[in-house]
This record gives structure tokens, C-alpha cells and sequence, in this order.
């Protein structure tokens, strides 16, 4: 009961504060641009030549014009995706990474957890009220490019129940981490840490990459161990993995595609890592002198 | 439950790494008492009262409040508390804020009602869908204290209550402490403003480092009395006889001033100088103030 209620008040904060109000401008913006785009170059792919889509498919296959062109939706369905991915990541390291560190430095914190509730409830209400937001902002985004790719070309990529269920679960590692942070550093100490694990989950992600395309075991092995301590980047690859055609798949190096494809133990693992992370905030924040 | 102390700490100590917060802190505080807790800076005021009401960890020793240990969940329902630098969720109204702490509260009926009155109480009904951000100091130390009353509190601490109030606003903050005494309320005041403790709180430790350096009862406080009277030009020759009543006698000008054990001795003052045929002007009587007090034990404390 009262973890709703501070789940209820950390969402209107995000209200008030006009957190909602500049992400869902920012990304109808974003999705009206997306938008645009995929009508005027479906109209340019309508009339083109076969030749001109992948012409190597269409002239070996004939009749693989429709082939080609779902290549291409696919393609920018995954851009897009990609894009939605770090407004999400964004979104969930930044808007909780206050909540805690700001309420403890401004002593707001006080007049709450001498309330008669523990505080593990503090850091649970807020947790939810910051996955609420965050899966919802997902939801709308990430459906909205869906929606554009379904309503301008017809296309819809495969799926999608599974690979948005795994990106809500890199949304929810980085929630937790960014909460946990939170109970012991300053706000501005907890966004470096939270961006700077990130960006080494980016980095050991490109790392497995390109070690598994030039069969470099160790280069392969670092990227493995960093996903272990952030598993954002390898949940992102394991969604788009999931949500792409047999072709696509094929397809081994870029921003969404995987020459060394993560495992779903990657998925166990991240729910372990966020179940682990809650419980060690909890108990950190219930330590800590006020 | 009447006889369990609404505070009972024994051996409170607090380090914070090297640093000594709080030495050894052993305090008891009866249900309905009025109680100061006095200190310069640094004393260890704050950091006691977190340890009161469990927001910061003691070091060693242990507390209890309403007869249950610090940070027994349940007791905390009947425990009210504004804390120092009255800094809340400001992009509450001051109704929504009410609400939200009163919903922590547990408070599930006639929540409307208490919120209005209490916001009434302090003034603040024109204020009332306004955020927290728009609110002057005073106004924000005012919900505050509105917060603290939600529940009906058994046990309330308020800390440095009229630090961003005006003369008016003290005087409301003297007539809520009034009222809640009168409904049997305990109340843990720290404050710096001497004159304010002494009007309103029954007793009054004097801490220093963490440590109880002085009790004063206030309400049996029998101490000694400074007369001052106005002897006129040729008194001079009366001081001898003077001497008899008290000690310390001093003359200025026209006026003598001399200390006395108890103020009953003033009549007599009075009589003896009719008596020497003396036409007397004025006698005024003073109480040493808690602020002499404050000084002397608080500066033997520093000597010690």
C-alpha cells in the first residue's frame, strides 16, 4: 500500500516537474520524424526499379522484389528501434538518478522515512513508480515505430512480444542501477557512474563483436564479462536478435546485428542482476545515516 | 502506558569516523512534559534527536520511544516531527503535501478535514493550492509544523520550529506548543531562542558535546532573585543595612541593586525601607533568565 503511494508520488513528480511533458514532446517529435521519413522513401521505394533494391538478391531470385523491400523496412525498423533504445536507456538512467541522492542532500527524505513504513518501501515505491514510467515511455515509443512501419509499408517485424519483454528488462537493470547508485553517491557521482558503466557495457559489446568476426576469444570473453557487469548492451542485441528475419540475421556486424549472439542465459542473468541490485539498495539505503 | 517515558535513551554515542557527534547521551523524557534540549552549535543537538527518532545510526547505546526501541515501525504513527531545514517535495501544493504525508500516516478517514483545519491553524488556507516552491521560508516552516500535527502525535520533535518565522509566527508556534501540552502531547523542542524555551517548556537540559551538562526544572525552578531599587539621592547611608537582606549589593546613581535567595524577601525589603522613613519609587524584581543560565553552565563547561 505504501509502496503505491510513493510509487504514486514519484510519478507525479516526474508530472510536475515536467519530466512526461518533455519526453513525450521530444519523442512525438522523434516518431513525427520517423514518420515523414518512412513515407517519403517508401514512396521512393515503390516506384524504384527492382534493380535498385538490393540488387544482388532480386537479380539472382527472381520475384524477390517483395523480399528486397521487407530487407529495407526491416532495416529502418531496427534503426529505429536502435534510436528508441538509447532515448530508453537515457530515460532510465537520468530520470531516477536523483531521487534518492537529491531527497537525502536537500534532507527532504527525513519527513518520509520517519513515516511508519520501513525504508526498504522508500527505495521499492520509487523503483516502481520509475518502471512504470519508463516501460510506458518504451511502450509508446517503441510501438510507435511499429505502428509508422505497420500503417506506411505493411511491415512488422517478428517477435516483437519477445524482444520488447527483453528490452523492458535492460530498462529495469538500468532503473535498479541507477536507484542503487543513488542510496550511497551524489547525484552527479551516481549519473558518472550509471553512463560510464554503460558506456563500458557499449564498448565490450563492439569488443565481442569484432572479436567474434575475427575469432579473437579474448576480445570475445571481454565483452561476455562486461555484460555481465552491465547487461544492457548484450539484452539490446539479444532483442533485436530476436525481433529480426533469418536474413537479417545473416547480416553479422552493425549497430543491431550480432556476430557473436548472446545467450538467453542473458536473460536469467539480468533478472538475478536486478533482483540482487534491488535487495542491495534496499539494504544500503536502510544502513545509511540520514 | 502513562508511566513509560515518551523518551528513554541510555549511553547514546555517535562517531562519525574520527569525529565524536555525541559523547554519552542519557536522557529521560515523561509522557506530556514540554521538554528543551539546549546547546551551542555543534553540541550534538541534531545529530541526538536523529538518533531519537532513528535517522541516523548510534554508534553504541540504545533508545526508546512511547516504551518501544528507535525504529520500531508501528510506534512511529504516534510520533510527529518537522525537521530542522524544513525542505520537502516541492512540487507538492501544500494540500497535496498534507495528503501525501497524512497517506503515510495511515490516516484513511476524515483526512479532508484534518488537512483543513491544521492548514487553517497555520494560516496557510489561502496557500493551500499553491506548490511548496512558491512558499516563503516561513511558510514552509509553517506546513511543516502542520505535517508534524497530522496524526495527533503523542510524541512530537520539533526542531529549531521558529527559525524562519516572524514575531507573529513565533508567537502561533508558542500557542501550538500551549495547545498540544494541553492535549497531552509530549514535545521534544530544540531551539536557540532562550526566551522562547523558557515560556513554554517545563524542563530544559543544557547538552554539550553529546553529553547532559545541566537539568533545569522549569516549572519548580527556585533560583536566586536580583532586586532593584530606587533608594534616591542620600542612600548611601542605608547600604549597611541593606547588606542584611541579600548579597552582591551595588549602587548606581540612585538606584541599588542587590541579590536575594527567594523573592519572598522583597516585602521585607520594602518594609524596612518605610521603616527608615525612605520614600521608595520603585522595587523591580528579576529572575536570572535562562540565558545567565545558559551562559554560566555552558561557560563552566568550557572552562572544565
Amino acid at each position: 500500500m505504501d509502496i503505491l503511494t510513493i510509487a504514486h508520488l514519484t510519478f507525479h513528480e516526474a508530472r510536475r516537474r515536467r519530466v512526461v511533458l518533455s519526453g513525450l514532446v521530444f519523442g512525438l517529435a522523434f516518431l513525427l520524424i520517423f514518420g515523414v521519413s518512412m513515407v517519403l522513401i517508401n514512396n521512393q521505394l515503390e516506384t524504384a526499379r527492382p534493380e535498385f533494391i538490393f540488387p544482388q538478391i532480386t537479380r539472382a531470385v527472381p520475384g524477390s522484389r517483395q523480399l528486397g523491400l521487407n530487407l529495407v523496412y526491416e532495416l529502418f525498423t531496427m534503426a529505429g528501434l536502435y534510436a528508441i533504445n538509447f532515448l530508453i536507456v537515457m530515460m532510465s538512467v537520468l530520470t531516477p538518478v536523483d531521487t534518492l541522492s537529491g531527497e537525502i542532500g536537500s534532507g527532504a527524505i527525513q519527513s518520509l522515512v520517519v513515516k511508519p513504513l520501513n525504508r526498504g518501501v522508500v527505495v521499492l515505491g520509487k523503483w516502481l513508480g520509475f518502471w512504470l514510467l519508463c516501460a510506458a515511455y518504451l511502450l509508446l515509443m517503441g510501438g510507435g515505430v511499429l505502428l509508422i512501419m505497420r500503417i506506411v509499408t505493411g511491415y512488422s517485424p517478428e517477435n516483437v512480444i519477445t524482444g520488447f519483454g527483453i528490452m523492458l528488462l535492460e530498462t529495469t537493470a538500468l532503473i535498479t542501477l541507477s536507484i542503487a547508485g543513488g542510496t550511497r553517491l551524489s547525484t552527479l557521482a551516481n549519473g558518472v557512474m550509471c553512463f560510464g558503466l554503460f558506456g563500458l557495457a557499449f564498448i565490450g559489446g563492439w569488443v565481442e563483436q569484432l572479436g567474434a568476426l575475427t575469432n579473437i576469444d579474448a576480445a570475445k570473453n571481454v565483452g561476455i564479462v562486461t555484460s555481465l557487469f552491465v547487461p544492457s548492451e548484450a539484452l539490446w542485441r539479444l532483442a533485436a536478435y530476436n525481433m529480426q528475419s533469418p536474413i537479417m540475421r545473416e547480416v553479422t556486424i552493425g549497430p543491431f546485428s550480432s556476430a557473436s549472439i548472446p545467450s538467453n542465459f542473458m536473460v536469467v542473468w539480468s533478472c538475478l542482476y536486478i533482483v540482487v541490485l534491488l535487495g542491495l539498495a534496499v539494504r544500503s539505503f536502510s544502513k545509511r545515516d540520514l | 502506558m502513562s508511566n513509560t517515558p515518551a523518551i528513554a535513551s541510555s549511553h547514546l554515542r555517535k562517531e562519525y569516523g574520527a569525529k565524536l557527534a555525541v559523547k554519552d547521551l542519557t536522557l529521560e523524557v515523561p509522557q506530556g512534559e514540554v521538554f528543551g534540549f539546549l546547546g551551542p552549535n555543534g553540541a550534538g543537538k541534531s545529530t541526538s534527536m536523529k538518533m531519537l527518532l532513528g535517522l541516523v545510526h548510534p554508534t553504541s547505546g540504545t533508545a526508546r520511544m512511547l516504551g518501544k526501541p528507535v525504529g520500531h515501525v508501528a510506534t512511529r504513527s504516534a510520533v510527529g516531527f518537522l525537521p530542522e531545514h524544513f525542505r520537502f517535495q516541492d512540487w507538492l501544493t501544500g494540500s497535496e503535501f498534507l495528503d501525501f504525508h497524512a497517506r503515510l500516516l495511515g490516516m484513511r478517514v476524515a483526512r479532508a478535514l484534518r488537512i483543513s483545519s491544521l492548514l487553517e491553524r497555520v494560516d496557510l488556507t489561502d496557500a493551500r493550492d499553491r506548490q511548496l516552491r512558491t512558499y516563503s521560508k516561513g511558510m514552509l516552516q509553517r506546513v511543516g509544523l502542520a505535517m508534524a500535527m497530522l496524526n495527533h502525535p503523542k510524541l512530537i520533535f520539533l526542531d529549531e520550529p521558529t527559525s524562519g518565522l516572524d514575531p507573529l509566527g513565533r508567537l502561533m508556534v508558542r500557542d501550538v506548543i500551549t495547545e498540544l501540552r494541553g492535549e497531552g502531547t509530549t514535545v521534544f523542542l530544540n531551539s536557540h531562542l532562550l526566551s522562547e524555551v523558557e515560556v513554554t517548556c517545563d524542563r530544559v537540559v543544557f547538552i554539550k558535546q553529546g553529553e547532559v551538562a545541566r537539568e533545569v526544572n522549569l516549572r519548580e525552578h527556585v533560583d536566586t532573585v536580583t532586586v532593584e531599587v530606587c533608594i534616591g539621592s542620600n542612600g548611601a547611608a542605608l547600604l549597611p543595612g541593606l547588606a542584611q537582606f541579600g548579597t552582591d549589593l551595588c549602587i548606581h546613581g540612585e538606584n541599588c541593586t542587590l541579590t536575594v535567595a527567594e523573592a519572598s524577601v522583597i516585602p521585607r525589603i520594602v518594609a524596612w525601607l518605610v521603616g527608615q522613613g525612605l520614600e521608595i519609587y520603585k522595587v523591580a524584581s528579576q529572575r536570572r533568565s535562562l540565558e545567565a543560565l545558559f551562559i554560566e553552565v555552558l561557560g563552566t563547561e568550557r572552562m572544565g
